[in-house]
């Protein structure tokens, strides 16, 4: 059958079932629309979360980012991995012992103060909206590259179907289209993989296929590392960072995830604190299942391309060459005019320029799998990005509807009115995503590393010392969180949009790049918030009493 | 009653120092600060820092995470018994 119908079948069907399960899965209760209700099980929760969690960044990108930067790759799978042990054993089941509905809820209450809650809130919003613009963006290029329409049509539909399900369900029906999301977008990602992993070493396991020996009975690792030596890249199992960057840039991915307000808010969902520990235990699981095979794929296809494309007439290329070349995404430039493709590190040299995202997207073509493996990829990086969207999404309606106008403007609110204030904000912070989407603003991509940073400097340590340091008081906290987010804002601005004088590597603080620096954020933050806790007025007795509480089952 | 609970937080204690050392020593440990002199073993087709950094700490902190389950369920139950 032709690739088109296969594609508009999958992500059709896709579609329905997001729909109908969010028809049947919606909403009638602030307490629904926010925490789906609070009684998901720990195994659904788990796979709920790995979908909030991996976006389209994670599906698409990561693989072809590890491919081209081998071990210093290493950081995202070490970073998006490791903080939820810190979640799970740190955060996750004391805030469902607590039991509220938000991150700016259990910051508000513990720092017993208003002032607390509003920087909590515009935390939370920042983090959330840099977040969600790339998502729709993700979700415009997957569909005007395998629907054949344009971004601006793509990120239109895509924001008709969140806007659907997430208004209508809430958390409720964003919690169960978000496990039917996990199992398509799991299963376009294996798919290939282990098709692709058979091929090259005959292991159908490609976490263990890309240790493995090719047909010619040398180590796949080694020759990689043998190519990428004569064509003079670092090689692929060592790194070119310096190990205290990628120390603490593993550290701030680390550290941003388990303070990441979507991510947290997942635990609230569930009945009981033992579960909601369980829940992170399976969500990790889940997403280790995706980021174990993300570095195999990396090597496979690395492999490929070079063996393909190197020192080989550029009119032998197979057709998947020139189809990628229309994108854009795969440039080619004679710059010798031999007719062969000079693909080294040197860029005075080099002919071909490959963007990362091709890695996954284009990895069923090189491999020649059957065409409705190529329509499952698109379902599969939809999924992630919808999923993703519709998470935070609701991190920012309830941190506008419950924090902002129940908890701080007006507390008489009744419920019905508060769930429509709710609905009608995510409503707007869907359409504005959308606008971003279609317009992306150039800082998208050097704004992920700043949601990060932001979440590592401002949310973690407050909430990890509202939990394990009873006497840390608000002045501390509040003065802690000011500190670590401004110095975070302000290095990033820096070094990435040039302001306050800009600044090259070399100016960097103890060489750490913008990416690690959220660590160093969250340090100052941990230290100022101690120095001033010790000189203004202890925490009041009730607030003590209340974390004793939360420490308990 | 707070005799307990303090032994029970205690207990908490101990077992999140000692899960986050193995947390630190498998990724900062064997996958950043150490990964050179690991890679010089060889299992397989992977040297061993660069396995660890890309593959074994992830499947740690999946065993990680649930032998704290194991045990916290464990711990839940003997507080409950006790206070009860």
């Amino acid at each position: 059958m032709e690739l088109q119908y296969w594609i508009w079948i999958a992500v059709g069907l896709s579609f329905t079932l997001y729909i109908g399960i969010a028809f049947w899965t919606r909403a009638s209760s602030t307490s629904e629309f926010y925490v789906a209700g609070g009684g998901v099980h720990p195994i659904a929760n788990g796979m709920a979360t790995a979908a909030d969690w991996m976006s389209a960044a994670s599906f698409i990108s990561m693989a072809g980012i590890i491919s081209f930067t081998g071990y210093d790759g290493s950081v995202y799978l070490m970073g998006w991995t490791g903080g939820y042990v810190l979640l799970a054993l740190l955060l996750a089941p004391y805030l469902r012992k607590f039991g509220k509905f938000t991150v700016p809820d259990f910051i508000g209450d513990r720092y017993y103060s208003n002032g607390a809650r509003g920087v909590a809130v515009f935390c939370a919003l920042i983090v959330s909206f840099t977040y969600i613009a790339g998502q729709m963006r993700g979700v415009g290029v997957v569909f005007s590259r395998y629907l054949e329409v344009d971004i601006t049509t793509g990120v239109l539909i895509g924001m008709t179907i969140v806007l659907f399900y997430a208004v209508l369900g809430g958390m409720k029906g964003i919690t169960y289209t978000q496990v039917a999301q996990y199992c398509v977008l799991i299963f376009a990602f294996m798919v290939p993989a282990i098709y692709i992993s058979f091929m090259a070493t005959g292991n159908v396991i490609p976490q263990l296929g890309f240790g493995d020996a090719g047909s010619d009975g040398v180590f796949l690792l080694d020759k990689l590392d043998g190519l990428h030596r004569e064509l003079g890249f670092h090689e692929y199992t060592s790194g070119s960072k310096s190990t205290l960057d990628v120390f603490f840039i593993t550290m701030a991915l680390m550290v941003g995830t388990a303070g990441l307000p979507h991510v947290i808010v997942r635990f609230f969902t569930v009945k009981k604190v033992s579960d909601a520990r369980k829940s992170a235990g399976w969500a990790l699981l889940f997403i280790a299942i995706l980021y174990t095979t993300a570095p195999a794929i990396a090597v496979f296809s690395r492999t490929n391309l070079i063996e393909t494309v190197s020192n080989q007439s550029y009119k032998l290329m197979p057709e998947w060459f020139s189809k990628w070349e229309d994108t854009g995404l795969l440039k080619f430039e004679d710059k010798n005019s031999d007719g062969l493709i000079q693909y080294v590190a040197d860029p005075k040299i080099n002919e071909l320029s490959v963007d990362a995202d091709i890695m996954v997207l284009a990895n069923p073509e090189i491999a020649d799998l059957p065409n409705w493996v190529i329509a499952l990829l698109a379902a599969g990086a939809l999924a992630a990005a919808l999923s993703t969207a519709a998470g935070l999404l609701l991190v920012i309606s309830s941190a506008v509807s419950h924090d902002l106008i129940k908890k701080m403007i007006n507390p008489k609110v009744s419920e019905k009115n508060e769930l429509i204030a709710a609905r009608l904000s995510a409503t707007a912070a869907v359409c504005l995503a959308g606008y971003f989407g279609i317009n992306p603003p150039g800082f998208v991509a050097a704004t992920v590393a700043l949601a990060f940073g932001l979440a590592a400097a401002s949310f973690f340590p407050a909430i990890v010392m509202g939990i394990f340091y009873k006497k840390m008081n608000k002045e501390g906290a509040v003065s802690g969180m000011v500190v670590g987010v401004l110095l975070m804002l302000f290095y990033m601005t820096k070094f990435k949009f040039g302001w306050f004088g800009g600044g090259v590597e070399a100016d960097w603080w103890f060489g750490i790049s913008p990416e690690g620096f959220g660590t160093f954020a969250m340090l100052i933050n941990f230290i100022v918030s101690y120095v001033v806790c010790k000189f203004t007025p202890e925490t009041p007795k009730n607030v003590q009493d209340l974390v004793e509480k939360i420490r308990l089952p | 009653m707070s005799q307990k609970t303090s032994a029970y937080w205690k207990h908490n204690l101990k077992y999140l120092i000692i899960l986050l050392i193995i947390w630190f020593s498998v990724s900062f440990g064997a996958g950043v600060l150490f990964v050179d002199e690991l890679n010089t073993i060889k299992i397989g087709g992977f040297k061993l820092g660069f396995w660890f950094a890309q593959q074994g700490s992830i499947y740690v902190f999946v065993v990680l995470i649930f032998v704290y389950i194991y045990l916290m369920n464990k711990l839940d139950a003997e507080f409950k018994k006790d206070t009860e």
